[in-house]
């Protein structure tokens, strides 16, 4: 444990943890962009800087470990300016159209520049000018929004694995590119949207089928049905409509997700989708209560058993199941229906 | 997809139109093949094998960005991150004789900005740009060290020292 | 192979004797000649630094081969050294015994000096330095002011030895250092003296390098790496360039110096590729050291291994920070590391590294050889030792000059220097490049060391020096130092990308006659927050160059803002062109005017409408008298 004074009141803290984590721990707010629990210190965004006592410069409080007896201001004049002043530098450099933006509502730029009184971007000069890049067909990148978090890079890099992208140039003309900035759909992007997800601003959006602004979604949380995996998802729910999904934190997939649990939503609200079961009467499927279709379900087995012996059956799972299911699975199949001959997808 | 990677060039460059020449360049890429055998096992080795790219093939073409990148096993992103990061890597091709003119402080108070500026209105191309008959490229150079020479630029290897505007046509002669 | 110390003794002895001569300048003209072991009469000494290498020394000293040849002299050496500091009068030459300086020497100029100074001993007073005569003595090189009140540690053999040979280094007690670490004294040991000397790194920051190979010392792991800082990339700053070609082994000794001191075998040169002379010299100096057995495994019969490697950069300035160099040894881009642990504890692929300059490293072998003490004698107390600084810009000896920590910017710019040529005026003094600032001339008689040009809101930074005079224009000087860094940033962190782009434009509206006072208050509250949160040290300074102007040069921000004039006459945009008395009225000028606002009739004098005026010059060209001026 290490004794600290933040804003003049003292702590007791783990020791080896940054002063970001404590202060997170304490409740005490610190701004940042480009931090993420999940991956190393990056210390490029400067908005989590705090004014530790001996330190000639301000230093970013998400990569300065807490020491016993240190003393910190995270929110005096000066903190306050400095980051004032990287707000505004941010936004001098970003396109004023927060109204139709995508992202308003969920934008962190937004959310600071507000906290901090920003109103405008003060700096007057060059501008990014990019072309939009439209080719994933599941989210847009505009680079004129990007504030060079360097976050979905990494998480591109560090977590997914893909390095589908990377930082191409540099000072001033930095930008977040596919290899030769020809565009995602010519890269070896997989299109899992762990990029979107942790963009803090509208540079990477995803595509929505359906207008909806954050303030209007309740998140629902759900286990994503694609796979055994049980991914974490929130569901987005818009008035009684899913309108997207966003990937939960924890285990086990700690905000990441795959391009069919990210985007393959929109099953939800197809007109074709079953929402009751069918039993076929009359040659015509009509449809019936779930207790009429799992006793139709024993009555045809057990008829079935009877007639042709528990050797007739064979049973075939799915990887969309999870372990615990397909144990059961099995189990029914060997110790009820009495056969061996049951399989899964995924050895095929 | 052709459009977006070249207005990007367009930034740094100007638009040429260009393919690599695999038959042409068998000998250079059988070079760096052999270079990269050799070297692929140093910790850190992509600088080296860029800048060795570099050296034989005037620049880095994507064809040989991606040779490199299946060869080390390393992404193609941060390929051409580095590509793109350091100064001296160019992803269009160099002229055959490329001009350094020295833009550092020294040579700057003595007037470096006038010599680039006729070097620019003789050959009619800026920084990071490469003659259409690709004889000449000129590059952005910081201090050469030569400071004692004032104003300075280099070609090729060559150091030109105590240079007025009147020397630089007969200097680029000596090239054509 | 295997080196013993009885050998590096005796190549020590034997090439001492071929050298003789040419130490008379190294103990400043004090003759120790035991004549017996003289073996030549006469050596021609060759400047082969920067400067007079691409000026031509190489086909000098082959010309001077060829003359002596002709003239069947036997005696008479010539060779070529690195660099000797005072490379505007370029091409140098100096003959001994005597020390008699020559320059601007050109290949023409060879056959006679051959044939009166080295047949004749006739001296060819056409060809001497300018500061080498007085009152019409001739003064050897070790007297003329340019020298006399430098001090040489780092550059102790630049200009003396040649750098192409290994024995000549070790004539002059090259690798005694070494020797003495590995086998008379503990790891410890070297910190301490090290530690004791207070050497300072000459890269920049100032850092005490016994402390930092200290905390590399006690950090347990299984590999450690020692890196050369010689990514010199301060524009007007070549000390570093003219060590590693005038004396590139120096930096090895060091190098292996500090690899035994913090328990390394692995070193690396990160070398600018602008430099391929230094990269050449400093390839030929490994392979020579590893053939005598003083890099490579079990040096001077220990257990001491130690390898070198040179890594090249790709041209990127930001690239000389610590750990942006680190990645880009690591084959990144070179984009600074966040600083959550020292890099003397996890540096290059996580390992502890000690990182040091080059001029740091070419000091350790003395210190090693002379103890701590020695060092501390020289200098001041804060600041022990010399630096060398490169002096560039607006004055009569360019060149590279080493003095003694504490010497005044006056004594260095006027004494050494030799002051402002062309009759001009002395403005200020930019120090430490783009990371540095300007001094006015109130401040000439500060004392150079870490401390005093903080105060003055300057740094020492790696020793550049560029003198500017009344003609230039300190706004325009803040651009271009903006300019550069905005050029150079890596783009990580927001107030260096974003913010040094805002520096930049503004000031280039100040000085195209755009700017508005409000500006001025914009650049200073930017100022602040660019240094005060940028991330690596290229960030943090970059604003210095502005700072340092706006303080002390404020007058001119405000003429340029508020009166739209640049009182040095340097902001091409914010000039205007008058026509004077001269004029002869020959209508040229008005004829030419592509805005036709020029007046005046026939052989009277014309008069320019400023207002109308478009500032091109086409009246400044054409003018047959020179009557058309612009202020």
């Amino acid at each position: 444990m290490a004794e600290i004074t933040i804003n003049a009141k003292k702590y007791q803290v783990n020791s080896g943890i940054t002063i970001l984590e404590a202060c997170n721990r304490l409740g005490i707010s610190i701004p940042t962009l480009c931090h993420d629990d999940r991956l190393e210190p990056y210390a490029a965004c400067r908005l989590c800087v705090v004014e530790v006592k001996g330190k000639k410069n301000l230093q970013t409080s998400c990569s300065t470990k807490i020491r016993d007896g240190m003393v910190v201001e995270t929110h005096n004049k000066r903190v306050i300016n400095a980051r004032k002043e990287v707000l505004d530098l941010l936004f001098s450099n970003h396109p004023e159209d927060c109204l139709t933006c995508e992202k308003a509502g969920g934008c962190k730029l937004q959310d600071y520049c507000y906290e901090y009184g920003v109103e405008e971007g003060t700096y007057v000069g060059e501008k990014k000018d990019y072309h939009i890049d439209d080719s994933n067909p599941f989210y847009t990148y505009d680079p004129n929004k990007c504030i060079l978090c360097g976050k979905c890079v990494r998480v591109c890099d560090e977590l997914q694995c893909t390095n589908a992208i990377g930082l191409g140039n540099r000072g001033f003309d930095s930008k977040v590119v596919t290899p030769f900035d020809l565009g995602l759909a010519t890269s070896n992007c997989v299109s899992c949207g762990n990029c979107v997800a942790v963009c803090p601003v509208g540079a990477l959006t995803p595509k929505k089928k359906e207008k909806y602004r954050t303030w209007e979604i309740r998140k629902v949380k759900t286990t994503c049905s694609y796979c055994g995996v049980g991914c974490q998802i929130e569901l987005l729910v818009k008035g009684d409509k899913v309108v997207g999904v966003e990937p939960a934190r924890g285990t086990p997939n700690d905000g990441l997700l795959c391009v069919k649990g990210r985007f393959g939503y929109s099953f939800i609200n197809h007109s074709d989708r079953l929402k009751a079961p069918l039993i076929k009467r009359n040659g015509e499927f009509e449809e019936a209560t779930w207790e009429e279709a799992y006793d139709l379900i024993i009555d045809k087995i057990s008829e079935i058993k009877e007639e042709y012996g528990s050797e007739s059956f064979a049973g075939l799972t799915s990887a969309r199941c999870t372990n615990e299911e397909n144990y059961l699975f099995q189990k029914m199949f060997r110790a009820l229906i009495g056969t061996n001959n049951v399989d899964h997808c995924a050895r095929l | 997809m052709k459009a977006v990677f070249f207005d990007n060039l367009a930034k740094g460059g100007n638009k040429m139109e260009f393919k690599f020449n695999w038959e042409g360049n068998k000998e250079r890429v059988e070079q760096l093949n052999s270079f990269m055998k050799e070297k692929r096992y140093k910790k850190g080795a992509l600088m080296m094998i860029l800048q060795e790219a570099q050296d034989l093939f005037g620049y880095l073409p994507i064809e040989i960005q991606k040779m490199i990148s299946k060869e080390l096993n390393i992404p193609l992103s941060e390929i051409y991150g580095v590509a793109t990061f350091y100064s001296q890597f160019s992803l269009i091709p160099k002229g055959e004789n490329v001009i350094g003119v020295c833009l550092g402080t020294a040579c700057y108070v003595k007037g470096g900005q006038d010599i680039l500026a006729k070097i620019e209105e003789i050959l009619g191309i800026t920084i990071a740009e490469t003659t259409p008959d690709r004889k000449f490229s000129i590059d952005a150079t910081r201090c050469l060290g030569s400071c004692g020479l004032a104003p300075v630029m280099m070609i090729n290897d060559e150091i030109y020292g105590r240079l007025t505007v009147d020397d630089v046509e007969e200097i680029l002669n000596k090239y054509r | 192979m295997m080196i013993t110390i009885e050998m590096l003794n005796e190549i020590k002895k034997k090439t001492l004797k071929t050298m003789t001569l040419r130490l008379e300048k190294k103990n400043n003209g004090i003759s120790s000649i035991n004549k017996e072991n003289v073996s030549d009469k006469k050596h021609v000494l060759i400047c082969g630094g920067p400067g007079c290498h691409s000026s031509g020394a190489d086909e000098l000293k082959k010309r001077f081969e060829q003359k002596i040849d002709k003239e069947e002299l036997t005696d008479v050496n010539v060779s070529i050294a690195g660099c000797f500091g005072l490379c505007e009068s370029g091409p140098n030459i100096e003959i001994y015994p005597g020390g008699t300086f020559y320059s601007q020497v050109k290949i023409d100029d060879v056959d006679e000096i051959v044939e009166k100074h080295l047949c004749r001993d006739e001296v060819v007073e056409r060809l001497l330095n300018e500061g080498a005569i007085k009152e019409e003595n001739i003064k050897p090189v070790f007297e003329v002011d340019f020298y006399k009140k430098q001090e040489k540690i780092a550059l102790r053999n630049c200009g003396i030895i040649d750098y192409n040979s290994i024995d000549e280094y070790i004539a002059l007690d090259g690798y005694q250092a070494l020797a003495k670490a590995l086998t008379e004294m503990t790891q410890e040991e070297v910190i301490d003296i090290m530690k004791k000397s207070n050497l300072r790194g000459r890269g920049g920051a100032g850092f005490p390098t016994g402390r930092k190979w200290e905390t590399a010392f006690k950090y347990e792991a299984d590999k450690k790496y020692v890196i050369c800082n010689a990514d010199e990339g301060d524009p007007g700053a070549f000390m570093d360039r003219s060590i590693l070609e005038g004396d590139p082994h120096s930096v090895l000794e060091a190098m292996a110096i500090c690899g035994y001191a913090i328990g390394s075998d692995q070193g690396y040169i990160y070398v600018r590729a602008e430099y391929p002379v230094a990269v050449q010299r400093l390839k030929t100096a490994i392979k020579k050291a590893k053939e005598k057995g003083l890099l490579g495994e079990n040096i001077f019969g220990t257990e001491f291994n130690f390898n070198i490697e040179i890594r090249l950069g790709a041209g990127a300035f930001v690239c000389g920070e610590g750990t942006a160099l680190m990645e880009s040894i690591e084959g990144k881009r070179g984009m600074p590391r966040p600083k959550i642990n020292r890099t003397a504890h996890k540096g290059l692929w996580g390992k502890p590294t000690i990182i040091n300059n080059v001029e740091t490293l070419a000091n350790v072998p003395p210190i090693i050889t002379k103890g701590a003490k020695w060092l501390k004698s020289i200098g001041t107390e804060d600041s022990p030792g010399t630096k060398v600084f490169a002096l560039g810009g607006k004055i009569k000896n360019t060149g590279l000059v080493e003095v003694p920590m504490g010497t005044t910017l006056r004594e260095i710019i006027f004494d050494i220097g030799g002051g402002i040529p062309n009759g001009k005026k002395f403005k200020a003094v930019q120090t430490g490049g783009p990371s540095g600032g300007c001094i006015p001339e109130e401040f000439l008689d500060t004392p150079v060391d870490f401390a005093s040009l903080g105060k003055i809101g300057s740094i020492m930074g790696s020793g550049g020096m560029i003198v500017l005079d009344d003609t230039d224009c300190m706004v325009d000087i803040a651009r271009f130092f903006l300019d550069f860094t905005v050029d150079e940033s890596c783009g990580k962190c927001v107030p260096c990308r974003e913010g040094t782009k805002r520096m930049l434009e503004i000031l280039e509206r100040i000085t195209k006659g755009k700017g508005t006072p409000e500006d001025l208050d914009r650049l200073e509250s930017l100022s602040e927050a660019i240094t005060d949160s940028s991330l690596c040290g290229l960030g943090q300074t970059a604003s210095n160059p502005v700072k340092s102007t706006m303080k002390y040069f404020r007058h001119e921000y405000e003429a340029h803002v508020k009166e739209i004039r640049c009182p040095a006459g340097s902001c091409q945009e914010l000039l205007q062109f008058f026509i004077t008395d001269k004029c002869v009225g020959c209508t040229k000028c008005a004829n030419n005017c592509p805005a036709s606002c020029i007046s005046g009739n026939l052989k009277e004098r014309h008069v320019i409408d400023t207002e109308q005026c478009i500032k091109c010059g086409t009246c400044m060209e054409v003018c047959p008298v020179g009557a058309v001026i612009k202020k």
